[in-house]
């Protein structure tokens, strides 16, 4: 039969099963085949913490939502427009974030009155009437996965776990996705299993194929290729980007890269990435706990490495002392924290905002050091090379703030050339004999004297003859760097390390302010994930003929040196976090200015329909 | 990027005197300084690490500021020991780091000209790991001590010693918290009475030769602060092994646990106490080296009178028993019912050192892979070109 083609210019799609059936990778692979298309795209894997909650049941959850579009977009959606759903549980567990009208691809053969009941359904949802305001698609996938392999020789439950590929080759069909990446994945992945391997291959041809045949899709949709800047592109996750902008900042510095580190979520893949990338010459340490991580990163930094640590909240509070003891030796380190939801364990998959004043003040005494946070999962890679001139420029420990939706979120991402990257090698020297020579030809080194414009002390590395010193966490006297208790030493001490990151503030570009016309009198402030679903909210309430400035904070400390002139000038400052208000303590503290705090803390992104009915109270009232 | 083992610094620097290169000649890509010098075998631990041009002395070891241990203290006597010994390692002073932890002991690095890191209270481990790990050019020496080593920094030490990082770990063992006045540590005796224990501490304490060999020290030996010969000789044996040494040393603190050692040190009673282990030797003590030891029936080691046990049973001290029980039961010695003391190198054994690994994995990739292109990287996986 002939399939009608519906034009749409942009689709959210919600992959949700089981844990274990694979719906993190069937979103990967659809998100993989939209970016070659040359879609936008942004997507959102939400996973449980346990790796295999007990089947069937709401805690195992796990979806990957991905929005696709035929323009620039900032973020995955706030509504799918189609929600694939393995099981019961994946339904009800989604279910309420679906608008009416919306497409629903259930499997029914998962529909058992067992499986019904671990959820709580007294009857089946597909027959009496619950999903009658959807477009349901009622289906059984798994069975028909498993009769379309039957001549092949695999185990059922080999056949079972094909299912996915049944779904993704459907949605590929609806959705006029390539195949041949997901073919060709599928070959490598199976390489030395050749039986598995032609059966998801087959699966997902049958998938495509039911939906070529069956009258339950009378429409398949396009979604043209997105007018984007020329280049070349590829698909990014967060700590891919990151992983791949530590290695470029050591690359543009010169210096070898050692990452120590302790696997934590969701900031493990940068370990793996690292771990992957000896032929850079990375050395990855995977060490006995969080502060041996950090340990290690200072210890290879004071031998003139470009020592890396990676953690997530937890793991900054034990690494704390270390990063004081940084910030005291003044030698680069830097310490990427993943943030996700806390306190304490909290919850280890969702993403949160909350480590901003741990970053800042986590530590004893006046200890300062640049904090950093990328706005997408794309820029964690311009961000981490930022980290990189801040740490070796300065010799300063520097805390680079990412989350769980950025870490694991992906875009596209135009891929730049690598001569158009910064020459961090103009940044700083290490320090060399010859400097240090006295009127007599002798050397004297001072350990603590520092550069007049950076306030930065030399980087004398181990190995360098004449330049031998010691340094340590006591208090140092100025210049010479010796053991001092002395009060007024201490005081000028406390004050140079906090006027040395403060300079900072000049070394950075100033906060730039979108505000079209200038006619704004609300200004939205930002800082962190939040830029995407911030924008996109703010496209709406432009469209909808209302005024707003957006400015999102890359630099949280120092802050950039125009931003009490640029909170000053509106009439009102709205600062979605998410959080219960930190950035917005900390500008109410630093300017004086009675900004408006915004806060959810759902361990989610916030969505852009929610923010732009925000900024539309906000303007109204002002 | 410098390759493996290669001092760091950006390109250009490394041709000119400002970077880390020493007057040696800098070193090949292997991180091996060009040629032999002449002269004896190098020890094992510094085959990497280039040799002293010049003649060193102790002297050369000193730095300008004034030492403040207590009057009395056994930290003096350690400190003077390490640097009179290490000129004869030839290695010039710049390659020379000691990295401490914190406490009386940890202040040492002060008092060395060599590159030294004050850090914070037991990590160092865990610093020196990331410093020897990246420049297998440098000698590395912890300074560490019974509180900083087996309590706030036990799972550094252990992991240290497992992975058998090329670091030489010098555990100054007073059986006392010094630097904050006189609480019990670790080590000390269960019973003991200090500020924090007025009815006597209730936990049995840790014997650190035993830990480090129930952690797989490659190198696991003891002396005391006082017998600078003997410390000496071990400072020796530790530097001549490839890998993690454990050096625990008895060192008197004179003000809140006085003569804890003094049985092991006065000389109407050391030789009675101490069992001298040397390898390839018959082990002899007691008085007139009476006692001999030989294997006990459930692993451990039984003391008996030379003359009344056959000869074949007798032990003959080997360090490089690959099994660690042997050198285990030796470091139970001091315990009842033996409560003989031995002091020297209870095992050393061939293992590669971990930075070794990771540069040898590094050098492996690369010549499997090719060195790494930035370009070619940011451009891998599936891209698409908009034109």
């Amino acid at each position: 039969m002939t399939k009608q083609v519906q034009q749409l210019d942009r689709v959210i799609i919600r992959f949700a099963g089981d844990s274990g059936d694979g719906m993190q990778l069937t979103g990967d692979r659809f998100t993989q085949e939209t970016a070659v298309f040359g879609n936008d795209l942004s997507t959102l894997p939400n996973f449980p913490a346990e790796i295999r909650a007990p089947a069937g049941t709401l805690p195992g959850v796990s979806s990957f939502q991905v929005h696709f579009a035929d323009h620039d977009i900032l973020t995955p959606g706030d509504a799918p427009n189609v929600l694939v759903a393995m099981n019961p549980a994946a339904l009800k567990a989604n279910l309420r974030d679906l608008p009416r009208g919306a497409d629903l691809i259930v499997n029914t053969d998962e529909f058992t009155k067992r499986n019904l009941t671990k959820v709580g359904y007294d009857a089946s949802p597909l027959t009496n009437g619950t999903l009658s305001e959807y477009n349901l698609h009622a289906m059984p996938i798994t069975s028909m996965t498993v009769k379309a392999l039957e001549d092949f020789d695999v185990t059922r439950k080999d056949a079972e776990q094909a299912k996915n590929m049944f779904a993704l080759g459907l949605l590929c069909w609806l959705y006029d996705r390539p195949q041949e990446g997901t073919l060709s994945f599928l070959r490598s992945k199976f390489a030395t299993k050749p039986e598995i391997m032609k059966a998801n291959i087959a699966a997902f041809h049958a998938g495509w194929n039911f939906g070529e045949t069956t009258e339950a899709f009378s429409v398949k949709y396009e979604v043209k290729p997105a007018t984007v800047s020329k280049g070349t592109y590829r698909n990014i996750t967060g700590n891919t980007a990151l992983a791949y902008g530590l290695i470029a900042g050591a690359e543009l510095s010169g210096l070898p890269l050692f990452l120590g580190s302790y696997p934590i979520t969701p900031a493990s893949d940068i370990l793996h990435e690292l771990a992957r990338q000896k032929r850079f010459g990375v050395r990855t340490f995977q060490a006995e706990d969080e502060i041996a991580g950090v340990g290690a990163a200072l210890g290879a930094s004071f031998g003139g490495a470009l020592g890396v640590t990676t953690t997530s909240g937890p793991g900054i509070l034990l690494k704390a002392e270390t990063i004081g003891l940084g910030v005291s030796l003044e030698l680069p380190l830097i310490v990427c924290d993943i943030q996700r939801a806390g306190p304490s364990t909290g919850m280890p998959t969702k993403t949160e905002q909350g480590d901003l004043l741990q970053a800042l003040y986590g530590r004893n005494g006046e200890s300062p050091l640049p904090v950093i946070a990328p706005c997408s999962p794309a820029d964690c890679f311009a961000v981490a090379i930022e980290a990189t001139r801040l740490a070796v420029k300065y010799r300063t420990p520097v805390i680079l703030l990412s989350d769980g939706y950025l870490a694991n979120g992906s875009e596209p991402w135009l891929i730049p050339e690598v001569a158009t990257l910064p020459d961090l090698t103009r940044e700083f020297s290490f320090a060399g004999p010859d400097d240090w020579r006295d009127a007599d030809g002798g050397i004297d080194f001072k350990p603590f004297q520092r550069d007049p414009k950076t306030l930065a002390r030399p980087w004398a590395v181990p190995g360098t003859p004449g330049l031998e010193h010691r340094i340590g966490g006591i208090e140092k006297a100025d210049v010479t760097g010796d053991i001092s208790y002395d009060p007024d030493n201490h005081d000028l001490m406390v004050r140079l390390r906090q006027a040395k990151i403060d300079g900072i503030a000049a070394d950075i570009s100033p906060l730039e302010v979108d505000d079209p016309g200038d006619e704004a009198r609300v200004l939205v402030l930002s800082w962190g994930s939040t830029y995407g679903s911030i924008g996109t909210a703010v496209r709406g309430v432009r469209l909808a003929g209302k005024s707003i400035a957006q400015a999102h904070l890359r630099h949280l400390n120092p802050f950039p040196g125009n931003l009490g002139d640029v909170l000053r000038r509106y009439e009102k400052v709205l600062v979605p976090e998410i959080n219960l208000g930190q950035l917005a303590l900390l500008l109410r503290g630093r300017y004086l200015v009675d900004v408006i705090s915004y806060n959810r803390v759902r361990g989610l992104p916030f969505g852009a329909a929610e923010l732009a009915g925000v900024i539309k109270d906000v303007i109204d009232n002002a | 990027m410098p390759e493996a083992g290669q001092t760091p610094g950006n390109g250009s620097r490394l041709d000119n005197a400002s970077g880390p290169a020493n007057g040696h000649g800098p070193l090949n890509g292997n991180g091996q300084p060009n040629g032999p010098g002449p002269g004896a075998r190098r020890p094992e631990s510094l085959t990497l690490v280039p040799k002293a041009q010049e003649k060193l002395a102790t002297k050369d070891f000193k730095s300008d500021q004034e030492v403040r241990w207590c009057p009395g203290c056994g930290d003096y006597a350690i400190l003077a020991a390490f640097q009179a010994f290490l000129p004869e390692l030839e290695v010039p002073r710049e390659n020379v780091v000691v990295v401490s932890g914190i406490g009386c002991s940890s202040r040492l690095p002060y008092y060395m000209d060599t590159y030294g890191m004050h850090s914070i209270h037991g990590r160092a481990p865990a610093i020196a790991t990331g410093l020897a790990s990246s420049r297998p050019d440098l000698s590395v020496w912890v300074i560490t001590g019974d509180g900083d080593a087996l309590s706030i920094g036990g799972n550094h030490l252990i992991h240290a010693l497992r992975r058998n990082v090329n670091i030489k770990i010098l555990l100054f063992n007073n059986r006392i918290y010094g630097l904050t006045k006189g609480q019990y540590s670790p080590t000390s005796e269960q019973g003991k009475i200090t500020k924090s224990t007025p009815f006597g501490s209730l936990d049995n304490p840790f014997n650190p030769v035993s830990l480090a060999l129930g952690a797989e020290a490659t190198f696991a030996a003891r002396s005391i602060d006082s017998d600078r010969k003997h410390l000496t000789s071990v400072l020796r044996s530790a530097a001549d092994h490839r890998g993690a040494a454990f050096i625990e040393i008895y060192q008197n603190c004179p003000i809140f646990n006085d003569d804890a050692f003094a049985p092991l040190k006065d000389a109407s009673s050391r030789d009675g106490q101490l069992i001298r282990l040397q390898d390839g030797e018959p082990i002899r003590f007691g008085a007139d080296g009476r006692l001999g030891l030989r294997a006990g029936r459930y692993g451990g080691l039984e003391a008996v009178d030379v003359a009344d046990a056959a000869r074949e049973s007798l032990l003959v001290h080997d360090a490089r028993q690959d099994d660690p029980s042997y050198a285990f039961a030796l470091s139970r010695l001091d315990t009842t019912p033996v409560a003989h003391t031995p002091i020297g190198v209870f095992r050393q054994v061939e293992r590669p050192s971990y930075d070794a690994l990771m540069a040898q994995q590094v050098r492996e990739t690369q010549t499997k892979q090719g060195e790494g292109d930035l370009a070619a990287l940011l451009a891998g996986g599936d891209t698409w070109t908009i034109r």
